[in-house]
């Protein structure tokens, strides 16, 4: 079940600022499963599943959003020219095959630099125009293209896919949401747009929720490959227990709360410190009057390469941390 | 107002005093209701003739880069740092003002026969730029000009060319005066014309005005980067002055609200307004703020391409300015 639906989230289209297909595909999933849904002006898909009398607002977050290349100009011989739609490296998206929303493909490549330092200014992308006017009648400036989907099995536990950051969370959200029943807090899930530009969507979605509590669900970086060694993260130990990263300081109660939840349902779980990145977490804390916030992450290899890996075991463990957690005294 | 006189006067980002002020006066007699929020934003909100089921927000930034003194020299030559994102390259030898009494300057550094072969290939960094104003030592530049003053560059509006405007101020003074411009306007869509401070440093004027609005939709006119000069490559000009005004799909701040986008590119297209797209995604201005407003609204930039821009002799055509009033305008006639 939770390997269908991740599947479902993965092929779906949805760079950041166009995450429309990957809301459709959430709706069609917990259709008549919920007591309510909303796109707003963000393009943030919130769904609500009602606790009991006394119980808190908690808010997840999990984003939909992928980063990209975005179309910037086109030259006359038909190639397009790009730039990274949130973080993007130069090395991981040399060559590589990319597909825009109309179904257009292409592949990404690094032109010589002359001496220069190569940057992202010298990426062209290929999608087989004979000159600009074909390549116009393809696509058009502001387009956006991903890395294809892509889903294979590695070994017994573990998937690879392009689109892993945060469709893995997206996944865990809409199974956390199909699965509980009568909750003791009201569960308020916001599959979220444009975190890789900055936590956007998630910090108007603040707004508008208004929760008691808030955690964001995404992936976290890893430390168990050769020359590897931070942070103190593996595959297949359990989800990881946010303390810190750039963008926040997990708030305790809700820190400490995930960690008595992983307890209680008995299930593997890791600490996490992260010296870098940052989740839709920090802007939940951040909002109104400022809110208790953390991250539950599941671990995930080669984060922003078209090849991010995570392991099912993980995603497991996170999905019986949540289903402790909504019901939690707060 | 005109161009020539909202440029002409000075208002770094922090010190915007007698620009608000010009800008509420002419603002009065055209909307319902004018005020100056907290961050010292002229907020101007103008009734529609319809239902009040839409509001349209449109803002421009009324605030400039510039300079504050910080220190003196023994010697009397003023020390000072950049108020927003200001190339100190293009600062030697400029003319200035200097504080409320405008006090006048000059941004000196050692001459060309002072300099060793290394000097020559080194850039000037802002420790190593002076202002002098002709003090004999420091109390008496102090005296002058303490710390804190704002400094200006001391420049002109001047129309030339073929149909070409130079002037410091241009971002985003333009934005100011088409905002006036679509207030002298009747809509059946409520309107809020929005002249905000402190975008140079950060957005922080807009992050208030956003907050307090209830427009569910906001145009940001501003002025960007044109980078059709030199050897730069054509995929790498961003804009071109003369081409129209420009709409970005996104930029370093936000992602225009698809839709929105494409309606305002539509209108230019029906009314055949002269306009281009932003070719790239570099810079960030108040829709950044605006989109994340309590609960978000749906934004969009349209921008004069600005040569030189931040500079004290940026380059525009008065033609994309028009551009700019006309695609706005169209916006607020059709919501």
């Amino acid at each position: 079940m939770l390997f269908d639906t991740l599947k479902t989230m993965l092929a779906a289209f949805g760079p950041t600022g166009q995450e429309g297909k990957v809301a459709e595909e959430v709706k069609a999933l917990l259709q008549d499963k919920v007591d309510g849904m909303k796109m707003d002006v963000m393009g943030n898909l919130i769904v609500e599943k009602k606790g009991r009398e006394n119980g808190k607002t908690i808010m997840f977050s999990a984003h939909m959003d992928h980063i990209g290349l975005v179309v910037t100009d086109i030259e006359e011989t038909g190639y397009l020219r790009v730039t990274n739609v949130g973080g993007i490296s130069l090395e991981m998206t040399k060559t590589r095959h990319v597909v825009f929303g109309n179904g257009v493909e292409g592949v990404v490549v690094c032109q010589p630099t002359k001496g220069e330092t190569a940057g992202l200014q010298h990426l062209f992308v290929d999608i087989g125009a004979e000159d600009k006017a074909d390549a116009l009648s393809k696509v058009n400036l502001g387009d956006v293209c991903v890395y294809a989907p892509d889903c294979f099995r590695l070994g017994e536990h573990r998937v690879a896919s392009p689109a892993m950051d945060d469709r893995c969370a997206c996944a865990l959200l809409a199974e956390l949401l199909m699965q509980i029943e009568n909750p003791v807090n009201t569960v308020v899930g916001v599959f979220s747009t444009q975190e890789e530009v900055g936590l956007r969507g998630a910090n108007t979605a603040a707004y508008q929720v208004a929760p008691d509590l808030g955690v964001a669900l995404d992936v976290t970086a890893w430390g168990d490959t050769p020359e590897t060694k931070l942070p103190a993260v593996k595959l297949g130990a359990g989800a990881a227990i946010k303390f810190m990263d750039r963008s926040h300081i997990a708030t305790p109660v809700v820190r400490d709360g995930l960690i008595a939840a992983a307890e209680k349902a008995n299930v593997p779980y890791q600490r996490e410190v992260l010296p870098f990145g940052g989740t839709d977490g920090a802007a939940i804390q951040h909002s109104r009057g400022g809110v208790p916030a953390g991250t539950l992450s599941i671990p995930c290899r080669y984060v922003h390469s078209a090849c991010e890996v995570i392991d099912m075991r993980d995603m497991e463990s996170a999905l019986a941390i949540l289903k402790e957690f909504v019901n939690a005294k707060f | 107002m005109d161009l020539k006189t909202l440029c002409e006067m000075n208002g770094a980002s922090g010190d915007e005093r007698e620009v608000r002020k010009a800008l509420l006066e002419a603002a009065k007699p055209l909307c319902s209701h004018v005020k100056i929020d907290r961050m010292g934003n002229v907020i101007a909100y103008k009734k529609g003739k319809g239902n009040g089921k839409r509001h349209v927000l449109f803002s421009a930034h009324m605030d400039e880069i510039g300079f504050i003194i910080i220190n003196a020299t023994e010697d009397g030559l003023l020390q000072f740092k950049p108020i927003g994102g200001v190339d100190p390259r293009v600062a030697v030898s400029k003319y200035v003002v200097v504080g409320e009494k405008k006090v006048k300057g000059v941004i000196g550094a050692l001459a060309i026969h002072l300099q060793s072969a290394d000097d020559r290939k080194r850039v000037l960094g802002y420790d190593n730029l002076f202002i002098d104003i002709g003090a004999k030592d420091k109390d008496e530049a102090l005296r002058e000009c303490p710390p804190g003053s704002f400094v200006y560059y001391d420049n002109d509006y001047q129309e030339f060319g073929m149909g070409s405007v130079v002037a410091k101020a241009l971002d985003d003074r333009i934005g100011c005066y088409n905002l006036l411009r679509i207030l002298e306007g009747e809509y059946e869509a409520d309107i809020t014309c929005a002249f905000v401070v402190q975008e140079e440093v950060g957005l922080r004027g807009a992050t208030g005005a956003a907050f307090a609005s209830d427009a569910d939709t906001v145009i940001v006119l501003e002025g960007t980067t044109a980078g059709d000069m030199g050897d730069v490559d054509p995929v790498r000009r961003v804009c071109e002055p003369g081409l129209g005004v420009c709409v970005s799909f996104m930029d370093n701040a936000s992602i225009a609200n698809r839709e929105l986008y494409k309606e305002l590119m539509d209108l230019a297209q029906e009314k055949g307004i002269a306009h281009q797209v932003k070719r790239g995604a570099t810079g960030g201005n108040d829709a950044g703020a605006y989109q994340r407003g309590k609960e978000g609204k749906r934004t969009c930039v349209l921008s004069v391409p600005c040569r030189y821009i931040h500079g004290p002799s940026s380059v525009v055509k008065l033609s994309d300015i028009e551009a700019q009033y006309e695609l706005a305008k169209a916006y607020a006639e059709q919501a």
